[in-house]
């Protein structure tokens, strides 16, 4: 199962961090919040080049809206090191 | 020894001081989710905390490098228990309140994942509390306190933070403030 980017929309705020540092993955909508360039809006695809841009969301998000879902062993949706 | 002691204690209280009034600015910056120029929002976020944590570790030179001090005759209970101290107890507590309230929100800010948004968020609401106690432990005990130059910084640093904290509280303070407010049309 490869790794997906899940926003949970309940604490979302659109603050922006992640479309900044996602920018391939996520655009943004007029309100702020990020909106999936293709597929699922919730749990966005993770390709390899964007992996670690997206750990740095997670760890960033300031309303820790963000987690991994699946990927190999380790990745259990928390950041290392937080 | 202990002249150079006493000098970076005073040094360093300052040091901190000054970077912890700008994390607070960009903190409050940070929550309003716009840029800062060319500054990308997460740039502002990771600045907020690496100045934060750098004010911290000033703190403890300040508060380490007194300790040491003969001069300012401060003992470890100071250090956790306000209003204790030999020398101006009242304003040296207040830096005692301050330091306390600085180790309560660092450490669940590098907890944040771990605890909670909830958590974090009340307990870094006292950085409120924190950065106006700190200024006044800063006049009313430093050396310096009083004198012109650091009055008139102190002034400017009010009118900095008081400013930001009105613009947090104004309707327009969010970059989506219009949007949300369906002002779009």
């Amino acid at each position: 199962m490869s790794r997906t980017l899940h926003i949970d929309w309940t604490k979302c705020d659109g603050r922006g961090l992640c479309t900044e540092l996602l920018p391939g993955l996520l655009g943004r909508d007029d309100w702020g919040y990020p909106v999936a360039r293709r597929g699922d809006r919730t749990d966005i695809a993770i390709g390899r080049d964007d992996a670690e841009a997206a750990d740095e969301a997670i760890k960033l998000c300031p309303k820790l809206a963000l987690r991994v879902v699946g990927g190999g062993a380790g990745s259990s949706g928390r950041p290392a090191g937080c | 020894m202990d002249e150079a002691l006493w000098a970076f204690g005073r040094v360093s209280g300052f040091v901190s001081l000054a970077l912890f009034t700008f994390s607070v600015l960009l903190g409050i910056l940070n929550r309003s989710g716009r840029r800062l120029l060319v500054l990308p929002r997460f740039s502002i976020s990771l600045l907020h905390r690496n100045i934060a944590l750098l004010a911290t570790v000033f703190l403890g030179l300040h508060v380490g490098s007194l300790l040491l001090d003969s001069y300012a005759k401060l003992n470890v209970i100071d250090v956790l228990v306000p209003f204790l101290g030999a020398y101006r107890p009242f304003w040296q507590g207040l830096g005692t309140v301050a330091l306390d309230l600085v180790a309560a929100v660092v450490v669940t800010g590098l907890l944040r994942h771990r605890l909670g948004q909830r958590t974090f968020k009340a307990i870094h609401w006292l950085t409120y509390a924190m950065w106006p106690i700190a200024l006044a432990h800063a006049i009313g005990n430093g050396t310096d306190g009083t004198g012109k130059w650091f009055l008139v910084l102190a002034v400017a640093s009010v009118a900095a933070v008081g400013g930001a904290v009105i613009w947090r509280l104004s309707a327009t303070f969010l970059e989506t403030a219009k949007a949300r407010e369906g002002g779009l049309r």
